[in-house]
């Protein structure tokens, strides 16, 4: 569980996180939604302390993330997946490569157990035939398997993922989506996705934030946000005809 | 004002390089690769320039002294102490930070703009460390590339001299040998070390800072090269007024 207090961060002294507070659950899929430039990929990188954040705090379980306190931020750092939202695989290295990097560096496996453990990954997020690949070599959607197995080699008790499905084809998406949400259940994750999906919204919404300009201004779960009169949700969530003619239907 | 920033955003990623260390298993293999990448690929462009510059240094040093009162061998010797004091260290460097230079601030410039270096950071790996440590240890050999450039330079004088016919073997060699002094050698390395430091720092600042997409990761190399050169400069200067003034 990852909890929020009241945080705020600005750059160059325009507020792009405006005093949010949030829990994000363990053995769920946590999104945070909204427009592009909302401040979704910001609000994640001040949780992982890529962005120093002005006020509040960030409490992992019970730890508070203290950013001058060294060591507890790399042991934590251990326990945290990020998926990144261009996936962010080291070019210079080879698909098998890049799922062994964080075993390599944090763990004291032998090289047999490394290529053990990687395979083990590879699996679970269904690759084939890619291990000596580079990331130039191989598609989108694979890029963001890799990226998912590198993240969770070391089991790690926290999954970031910064838009996973973008860029991805409509059914690819949905698989993509369902494999974090399955991984999150299985391992007991707390994991916390961003996105402007509504396909994604949909499929694993167990909780959702939703920012505006930096604010959060609702939250709720998938099945609440169908039915909510909040304007701007309805603003953002019916903004595809699709996602109308469902509100029909489930109207009548 | 920012002219200070960089100055002190500089020395604090210097600080940081030496400080939390990758493991050393690790570390290994990076300084490996970039000895392959930064001096073993180098090589080839040095020797050739080198050998190319000496000998038109010593063309020109015969052409400006077509004098018969003048000592033959004095184009060997105004050869050598052109290409040691001046050709070899300098002016390699700033062709290095051309090559070497534009190299690390695009390659760091691209892991940035990819996310690769947030990707180490949430690993909880020093990327500063990772990245840059092994670049500073590798061009530690940079000294054995201007000293390859400066034997390159000296038989590239002596065979355009040579078989030009300006100056007879014989000739060229003893103005090789002429006043030799061992603190002009110490003078070299002094100015190399120290631009083997910037070679692997300041392109390393220029790609790790630059913020934008792949067109300014470009940009970033492009101005990488005006500092790193204009460094070198500077420093020749300094260094040359302090030690030989
Ligand atoms: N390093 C930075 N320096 C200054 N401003 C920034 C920085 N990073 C982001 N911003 C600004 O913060 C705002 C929110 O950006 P952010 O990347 O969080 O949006 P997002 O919700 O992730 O959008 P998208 O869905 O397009 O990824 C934008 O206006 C952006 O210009
Ligand atoms: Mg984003």
């Amino acid at each position: 569980m990852i909890t929020v207090k009241n945080i705020s961060k600005s750059f160059e002294n325009i507020k792009i996180i405006d005093d949010i507070s949030a829990v994000f659950e363990k053995g769920k899929t946590n999104l945070i939604i909204g427009q592009s430039g909302s401040g979704k990929t910001v609000l994640m990188k001040c949780l992982l302390g890529l962005f120093d954040i002005d006020e509040g705090e960030i409490l992992y379980d019970s730890q508070k993330f203290k950013k001058d306190n060294i060591s507890m931020i790399s042991d934590l750092r251990k326990q945290i997946g990020m998926v990144f939202q261009g996936s962010a695989l080291f070019d210079s290295m080879s698909v098998i490569e890049n799922i062994i990097f964080p075993l390599r560096m944090f763990s004291n496996k032998t090289d047999s157990e490394m290529i053990i453990r990687a395979r083990e990954v590879i699996k679970r997020v269904d690759l084939k035939d890619v291990d000596h690949k580079f990331p130039s070599e191989i598609s989108g959607g694979m890029k963001k398997r890799v990226a998912i197995a590198r993240a969770i080699v070391l089991n790690p008790k926290y999954l970031f993922c910064d838009e996973p499905n973008s860029g991805l084809d409509p059914k690819t998406a949905i698989i993509i989506d369902k494999l974090i949400q399955e991984i999150t259940i299985e391992y007991d994750i707390t994991t916390v996705i961003n996105t402007h999906d509504m396909n994604s919204v949909m499929e694993i919404g167990d909780k959702i934030i939703f920012l505006v300009e930096g604010e959060k201004i609702w939250e709720g779960t998938n099945k609440e946000i169908l039915n909510t009169d909040d304007k701007m949700i309805n603003d953002f969530v019916y903004s595809s005809e699709l996602f109308k003619k469902v509100k029909l239907i489930q109207k009548k | 004002m920012k002219f200070f920033f960089h100055i002190g955003r500089y020395f604090l990623m210097i600080k940081y390089t030496f400080t939390k260390f990758t493991k050393w298993s690790v570390l290994k293999k990076l300084i490996f690769q970039e000895i392959e990448d930064l001096i073993i690929g180098s090589i080839g462009i040095v020797a050739f320039m080198s050998f190319l510059i000496g000998g038109v240094v010593a063309i020109q040093t015969a052409l400006a002294i077509e004098n018969p009162l003048l000592p033959g061998n004095l184009i060997g010797f105004a050869t050598r102490q052109s290409v040691i004091l001046e050709f070899a260290p300098t002016l390699i460097s700033i062709i290095m930070a051309g090559k070497v230079g534009s190299y690390i601030t695009s390659s760091i410039g691209t892991m940035r703009v990819t996310e690769q270096i947030d990707a180490l950071e949430v690993m909880g790996i020093n990327s500063f460390n990772y990245l840059i440590f092994p670049k500073i240890i590798s061009l530690l050999l940079y000294p054995f590339l201007i000293t390859l450039a400066m034997f390159l330079g000296i038989l590239g004088g002596y065979i355009a001299s040579v078989y030009a016919g300006f100056s007879t073997s014989f000739d060229f060699i003893q103005g090789i040998q002429l006043d030799f002094k061992v603190f002009h050698i110490i003078y070299t390395y002094i100015k190399t070390i120290l631009f083997a430091f910037v070679l692997a720092t300041i392109p390393s600042y220029h790609g790790f800072f630059m913020k934008g997409g792949a067109l300014e990761v470009g940009k970033a190399s492009n101005i990488s090269f005006v500092w790193t050169s204009s460094v070198i400069i500077i420093i020749n200067f300094i260094v040359t007024q302090l030690l030989l003034a």
